[in-house]
């Protein structure tokens, strides 16, 4: 059957080929001098360079509507609203200076077409000119990249005051899956090294049980974060090259063999109060409308009604599982994670001490 | 450089073969580029099926990559970050680098500064020969047993360095390394030759500020290509090395597969440091000639000069050294010192400035003129549309603090495609448009061409606009699937529409290929100068001879864009036209 389909669509292909070649030849009788545009070309052509600016700015329009609640939403960190201060800055630059050129190009392109015997006007340079357009945006990136320095500045300041404590917590990434490692009561991690990985003393993450900072360690799969507390991460990688991606937090460092790397942010938003954010509850609602629709067409995988979780993904290529590395974050009051923490094993209690 | 011209016997070797003559070899790249071209897009429809309907079979699957990539039709994980993997090296290097350049280079400079060949041909000749084995060999590493490089057209280690981590790691990213060796050697050779070209041979009167923009973005290219390419060249030997010989210039601590590698004290910064400081100049590279070609075409078809040509050679130039300056805002999430991410997020930004000159200085170009929009007009026009849309959404990605949540997703995917892919592929286009007469002495048919143009345009936004929206919901790029994460589940739809326009644009292109072979052997008999333009390789017969133009090489008394200056009857004045008497130069 899949052989005759082949057959066939080769067939058409053929055809149409043939026919278009046929057609060919009757145009090229038809006129002398047929590969350079003449007037009825630049009518045309001028008359489509119009219609697609239309049609593009109507699609870039149409995708705000269609797509617009596919987006991030309220971000979930307190530089998150920095960054998408400075985004939407960015956005209203970007869109004035795209449908200004945007205008301008195509309609001189529709405006200007040629005809037999016209004129073009002789015009080769304009001094003012081109300063208005080296200057502009002269000023405009100034300001920008003022903003963006600040920003940026904030963001990877981790040298933080006494008062501002933050929570210091390991992100560890293998192939293909996250753990992360509190720092328990001392608030400072132990020392590892993947070189003292040791399976069968439960020693997963290789730290080294001859540094006392570890044994009040803990170790889990799931990342749990106190609303409204800083939050420092320490990030290591057993193997390639993965990124901690933490999208709703406006978070990302990239985890390094050989290196520990670092990024610290403030969780505003508990995972309870962000499944009533008008944006997800939309964003959930239509998820699940799809996921229902699936189940109705017979499906069986990703059908399950869906709840909002904060996540945190690879985005740094790391092989055969890449797409699918990725770890529950839950932001809760500080009650709820103290008693959380409680309830999880300290790395004392978890690794075997090799027999001497 | 010899001066007998065309009289000597020629073999079918000599002349098709292990030519020395620019313009054969300027073909011979051509060829090669579109056939890899052909290869690269063909692979990206290919893995946009699996992103649309993810895990459904498709029958042309397994035929194309056969059982053991696409089993039952069912495109496998390794196998599409394999495909990802070749078509970002294929366009980039292949069709956009060696292909563009080779091409446009070859062809344009000998003949638009007024020199009988190349500085040597010789050498010119060795370049393309290198260039084709280098992709004969990437196309040889699809067929490998573990399957070719899968790490990414970036190909940080320690994933590429180590077979344990992926399969493509092994044989197929050694064929990998060895395939852009001998690329970024043919690349430097060609480089060379161009430089010393357009410095050494132009004809009398060809001054610097008299050459067409396209030369002076080739020789600009070539020069950025010399001092970056070799860094390349020392990143990838290191991680030869690292591969091969057990040295660790990459790779430290790691535990894989139930061990300790005995790796210590490198870094994959290192790595990404060197890549980039080719990878950001690379973008450029594939830009500024297709910014050149366009120049040209965009002032033939609008009877008019170039706006500001003097503005366009500044920006040229400080386009090319601020790119070199850049590369770390790929890294501003990488774990580098944070201060140097201000001051990369400075030196890009510092990029928006001449290209809006550029932008604009086409766009002032168009105004008032008598545009003839022959299809490489439209390309043209087509190119100044997606480098503005493309370039914009650079000023997010340029800046550290933005970028940090936007970094690796399909957001860039969708940004760097539009201004560095589809711009350069229409520039390339456009240049195929406009020279085929003076490559192949026969036209193009011009309505298949307008067909070709539209069918593009409307695919290409179709394609990444949207693409745009899925980057900003948090997709990251490299991804086999997004159904592992249900918050991603809305975007279905979106990557439907994506896919629809990609095998829409990409199935168009074979009007293109259809206008081109048959044009070659079918098409009308090209005029000597049917755009009526005044560069200097329209002054040469059609038939193609050695050493260009049969008697003297002509000379030059004016700039090339001269067009509709006011005084002359024609609308154009070719540049080897004397001035008259008490003509003046009218442009600064
Ligand atoms: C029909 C046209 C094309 C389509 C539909 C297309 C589509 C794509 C998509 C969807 C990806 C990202 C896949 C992922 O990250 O999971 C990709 C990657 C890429 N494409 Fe294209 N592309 C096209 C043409 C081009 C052209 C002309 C260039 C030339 C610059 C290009 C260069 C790249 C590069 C460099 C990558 C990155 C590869 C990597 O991540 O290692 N593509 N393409
Ligand atoms: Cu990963
Ligand atoms: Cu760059």
């Amino acid at each position: 059957m899949t052989v005759f389909l082949n057959i066939v669509v080769v067939l058409l292909i053929a055809i149409s080929l043939w026919q278009l070649s046929k057609v060919l030849k009757i145009y090229k009788a038809s006129k002398e001098d047929d590969f350079v545009a003449n007037d009825d070309d630049n009518k045309t052509q001028g008359a489509l360079m119009l219609a697609f600016v239309i049609f593009l700015f109507l699609f870039v329009f149409y995708g705000f509507y269609a797509w617009g609640d596919v987006l991030l939403g309220t971000p979930a960190s307190e530089h998150g609203s920095t960054i998408d201060a400075l985004m939407f800055t960015s956005w209203v630059i970007i869109f004035a200076v795209f449908f200004l050129t945007h205008t301008l190009l195509f309609y001189f392109a529709y405006k200007y077409q040629g005809k037999k015997g016209g004129k073009a006007l002789y015009y080769s340079d304009n001094m003012k000119l081109e300063m208005i357009w080296t200057g502009v945006p002269v000023v405009v990136l100034t300001g920008l990249i003022l903003f963006g320095l600040y920003a940026w500045n904030d963001i990877t300041d981790y040298d933080f005051d006494d008062e501002d404590q933050p929570l210091v917590v390991e992100l560890y990434a293998q192939q293909f899956n996250w753990t992360a490692r509190y720092a328990g009561d001392d608030n400072t991690l132990g020392d590892a090294n993947v070189r003292l990985i040791d399976m069968d003393n439960v020693n997963v993450l290789g730290l080294d049980t001859s540094d006392p900072n570890y044994k009040d360690d803990v170790i889990t799969k799931e990342l749990h974060l106190p609303v409204g507390r800083r939050v420092h991460f320490k990030i290591r990688s057993q193997d390639v090259l993965h990124s901690a991606y933490m999208p709703h937090f406006r978070a990302q460092m990239n985890c390094v063999p050989g290196m520990i790397t670092e990024f610290s942010f403030i969780p505003t938003i508990t995972t309870a109060d962000m499944r009533n954010d008008e944006g997800i509850v939309a964003k959930v609602k239509h998820i699940n409308e799809l996921r229902a629709a699936r189940k109705a067409a017979g499906d069986e995988e990703n059908v399950d009604p869906y709840e909002f979780d904060y996540l945190l993904l690879c985005n740094k290529i790391c092989g055969k599982s890449h797409y699918n590395m990725q770890m529950k974050i839950i932001v809760e009051t500080p009650e709820e994670y103290a008693a959380w923490i409680k309830t999880q094993k300290q790395a004392k209690d978890v690794i075997k001490l090799a027999s001497k | 450089m010899s001066d007998d011209h065309g009289h000597h016997k020629e073999t079918f070797i000599t002349k098709y073969i292990f030519s020395i003559d620019h313009k054969m070899i300027s073909k011979q790249y051509l060829i090669t580029g579109l056939i890899m071209g052909f290869i690269g897009i063909v692979m990206s429809m290919l893995f946009r099926l699996q992103l649309a309907w993810p895990e459904e079979p498709f029958k042309i699957m397994e035929i194309l990559l056969g059982s053991k990539m696409a089993p039952g039709g069912v495109l496998d994980a390794n196998a599409y970050l394999a495909l990802v993997t070749i078509h970002g090296t294929i366009m980039v290097f292949f069709v956009l680098t060696a292909g563009l350049s080779g091409t446009f280079s070859n062809l344009l400079i000998p003949l638009q500064i007024g020199a009988r060949d190349m500085a040597s041909g010789f050498m010119n000749m060795i370049s393309y020969w290198l260039f084709f084995l280098s992709s004969v060999i990437m196309v040889i590493s699809l067929f490998v047993e573990a399957g070719p490089a899968s790490a990414g057209w970036t190909i940080y280690p320690p994933l590429s360095a180590l077979p344990q981590a992926m399969p493509g790691s092994g044989m197929g990213m050694t064929l990998w390394l060895v395939s852009m060796a001998i690329f970024i050697a043919s690349s430097l050779l060609g480089s060379l030759n161009y430089i010393v070209t357009v410095i050494n041979l132009r004809t009398k009167g060809m001054t610097m500020t008299r050459l067409p923009l396209t030369i002076w973005a080739f020789m600009v290219t070539a020069i950025i290509g010399v001092v970056s390419f070799p860094v390349l060249l020392s990143a990838a030997l290191l991680l030869i090395m690292d591969r091969s010989f057990g040295t660790s210039f990459y790779l430290s601590d790691i535990f894989i597969g139930g061990e300790v590698l005995h790796y210590q004290g490198g870094s994959p910064v290192l790595f990404e440091h060197l890549f980039w400081f080719l990878g950001h100049p690379e973008v450029y590279i594939v830009l500024l000639p297709a910014l050149g070609i366009t120049s040209e075409i965009i002032a033939t078809n609008s009877r008019k000069p170039i706006f500001g040509y003097r503005a366009m050679i500044a920006s040229i130039i400080a386009i090319a050294f601020l790119s070199c300056i850049v590369w770390g805002h790929h890294m501003f999430v990488s774990g580098m010192n944070p201060f140097l991410g201000s001051v990369f997020t400075f030196t890009t930004l510092l990029i928006a400035i001449p290209s809006a000159v550029k932008a604009f200085n086409y766009i002032t170009t168009l105004w008032k003129g008598n545009l003839q929009f022959n299809p490489a007009m439209l390309f043209s026009i087509g190119l100044v549309s997606t480098f503005v849309s493309g370039g914009l959404t650079g000023i997010i990605l340029g800046d550290s603090a933005l970028d940090i949540n936007v970094h690796d997703t399909m957001f860039v995917v969708a940004h760097f495609h539009l201004v560095m892919g589809v711009t350069a592929v229409y520039g390339f286009l456009a240049g195929v448009y406009h020279w085929f007469p003076k490559m192949f002495g026969r036209m193009m048919n011009k309505k298949l061409g307008y067909l070709h143009f539209w069918i593009t345009m409307v695919g290409a936004y179709g394609v990444f606009y949207p693409m745009h929206f899925t980057g900003l919901a948090g997709l990251p790029r490299r991804y086999y699937n997004n159904t592992a994460f249900p918050i991603f589940d809305d975007l279905a739809d979106i990557n439907v529409i994506i896919t629809i326009f990609a095998l829409i644009a990409g199935f168009g292109q074979i009007i293109f290929v259809y206008n081109f072979i048959s044009s070659i052997f079918y098409g009308d008999k090209a005029p000597q100068n049917p755009w009526r333009s005044n560069t200097l390789e329209w002054t040469t017969p059609v038939e193609h001879i050695h050493g260009n133009w049969p008697g003297d090489i002509p000379e030059v008394h004016r700039w090339s864009y001269d067009y509709s200056k006011p005084g002359h009857d024609e609308d154009f004045v070719p540049q080897n036209v004397p001035m008259k008497e008490g003509e003046v130069e009218l442009h600064h």
